[in-house]
């Protein structure tokens, strides 16, 4: 049964990008929305199974083994973050239709609804791969995809963005691949477990793991690397940006926590470590200093997303320490990158609803703009507890249970970088509520923000809250398949 | 062995070539070629680990591997050479979309 709805999770995405690529706009609409919430049933059905059978579950399609065959894995894991990315994608599904408006109904913008549900369907086989080729193959589909999203507008600077990301993305790709043409070689096994058990730390080893970190850095847009993300997240048309910072640099960041604690699990004890943690640090810091500065509310979200995703390499020096701190990092940073994904897609849609009312997003003119649209910054305020750290969201659990690892270790300097990343976001968010929130002489009537707009604005600005709230439940299911089992 | 062991290293090289062409040079064209060269690199690479010895038959799944990575070398390819082509004729500040911003 659950493994119909594991492959159900895949191929409807894939048979809606074919349709939406053909059909006419009423029934694009139909397609779009069915395939939407199939999904969006489908996986709250995968969830609550693993949930409660608490078996990981393997999928060998059409018989073929491993490793000619594709082989698909569904643990915990896989399932919160399916779970998860089918709710930001029905939002964002819902937001693009509004938004794009008749826009939309003909001309180049309805190939958004292909190259959309393309990347879903991507997202979906990411998570559930069970060898690391797959993985390049469904991260190469997302980042294909994107950068056609991206250069959708036809502007020069879309264009530009688009190549920019484009280029680095296909060169962290090959990097990638070739790291996966060493570990083959000197295993014969491109099956994530099997590597696991097989790994030892020699010579091919090690250049293996440098490539594949290097590639996954770029795709993470780890500093230095990150200076292709804001251009590609800030001027592409806003459901796109959402789902870029959203979802497309959430599945490089699994891939970096799945590899880094099985086929690289031993490196992860080493001191080598160190190195991502000093390169996350700098970009909590540079990301965040950067946000402080821009002058759009949409650049502003995305040196946030540099600054955030510095998080999920922060940590990592940490698991040199024990297999408790370990564990503590693990949950950490995964549910800090579950939490961000939620916030920075709502984050991104409350920009464009304000771009869809206001027709800009400079921040130094919306000065007075919240009391026109409370709805909107009350969502972006939300969104921006969760990008703080501030409780009661599960950002704040994130980042509580790194923290906790961090002082546990004794490394007082990722506690400081920590701190200050989380002042320095609270800086950013509050300059653009502040500047929102001051009373305007203007008493213009103003264009009401459409509802579906802010309505799906709002579900993911609350969901983050939710998360943080009722945390028991997505770390019950975190924990099926963990490996380290349940938190200590 | 020495054999496959010739295109491993030509592979490399190829490799190496490739990425400092993507950092020495600012033509997007040339980024393009150079992109390519450096998959090229790779791809080498990988079939030459297929090779068994003498008398073993190849193992496939090196070539499976490439040939996917060709698939995906060639759509990244033409998407970047439109986009370039794109690019010459639209100016900066010129809007064609209607889009925001």
């Amino acid at each position: 049964m659950t493994a119909h709805l594991v492959i159900t999770v895949v191929l409807v995405p894939i048979l809606a990008s074919i349709f939406t690529l053909f059909c006419g706009d009423m029934m694009r609409r139909v397609v779009c929305q069915i395939a939407g919430l199939t999904v969006l049933g489908s996986t709250c059905l995968i969830a609550y199974q693993t949930g409660h059978s608490r078996d990981v579950l393997n999928i060998v399609l059409s018989g073929w083994e491993a490793p000619l065959g594709i082989r698909l894995y569904l643990d915990g894991l896989s399932a919160l973050l399916l779970l998860t990315t089918a709710i930001i994608a029905v939002c964002i599904t819902f937001f693009a239709e509004a938004y794009f408006g008749v826009k939309a109904r003909s001309g180049r913008l309805t190939f958004f609804w292909p190259l959309w549900f393309l990347v879903w369907a991507a997202l979906n086989g990411l998570f559930l791969s069970g060898d690391v080729f797959n993985l390049y193959v469904t991260l190469e589909i997302i980042n294909l995809a994107a950068v056609a999203m991206v250069a959708l507008p036809r502007t020069h600077e879309s264009l530009k963005a688009a190549l920019n990301y484009l280029v680095i993305a296909f060169l962290g790709s090959l990097s990638y691949l070739f790291g996966v043409a060493i570990l083959y070689t000197s295993h014969g096994t491109l099956d994530i477990q099997l590597l696991a058990e097989l790994a030892g730390i020699d010579g091919p080893y090690i250049l293996a793991a440098v490539l594949i970190f290097i590639g996954l850095m770029i795709k993470t847009a780890l500093f230095p690397l990150h200076f292709w993300l804001p251009p590609a997240h800030a001027s592409a048309p806003t459901p796109v940006s959402a789902l870029l910072s959203g979802l497309v640099v959430t599945a490089s960041a699994y891939m970096i926590i799945r590899l880094g604690f099985t086929v690289f699990a031993p490196l992860m004890h080493t001191p080598l470590t160190l190195l991502l943690g000093v390169l996350g640090g700098l970009a909590v810091l540079w990301g965040s200093v950067h946000a402080l500065i821009q002058e759009r509310v949409k650049m502003v979200v995305a040196y946030s997303t540099v600054a955030q995703l510095g998080y999920v390499f922060l940590a990592l020096p940490v698991v040199v320490s024990g297999s408790d701190l370990a564990a503590m990092v693990w949950y950490g940073v995964l549910y800090f990158v579950i939490c961000h994904a939620c916030a920075k897609t709502a984050a991104f849609l409350a920009a464009g609803t304000l771009i869809n009312v206001v027709k800009h997003d400079r921040i130094a003119q919306l000065s007075g703009a919240a009391q026109h649209w409370p709805m909107v910054f009350m969502a972006f305020g939300m969104a921006g507890v969760n990008l703080i750290g501030l409780p009661p969201s599960g950002g704040f659990i994130g980042k509580w249970l790194m923290l906790q690892a961090m002082i546990n270790s004794g490394q007082w300097l990722l506690v400081l970088i920590l701190i200050a990343g989380s002042l320095l976001a609270a800086g950013y968010i509050f300059r653009v509520l502040g500047i929102a929130l001051q009373t305007s002489e203007d008493s213009r009537p103003p264009v009401p923000a459409p509802l579906q707009l802010t309505l799906t604005t709002m579900i993911l600005a609350v969901l983050p809250l939710l998360l943080g709230v009722f945390s028991q439940l997505p770390f019950s299911l975190l924990a099926v398949g963990s490996p380290f089992g349940a938190l200590p | 062995m020495t054999v496959a062991l010739l295109y491993s290293i030509t592979g490399f090289l190829l490799f190496l070539m490739g990425i400092c062409g993507l950092i020495f040079r600012s033509s997007l064209i040339r980024r393009a070629l150079a992109l390519n060269i450096t998959a090229s690199g790779i791809f080498l690479f990988i079939v030459a680990q297929a090779y068994k010895g003498e008398s073993a038959l190849p193992d496939p799944v090196p070539h499976g591997l490439v040939l996917t990575g060709i698939v995906i070398g060639a759509s990244a390819t033409a998407l970047m050479i439109y986009l370039i082509g794109v690019l010459r004729y639209v100016s900066p500040g010129d809007n064609d979309s209607g889009e925001e911003e």
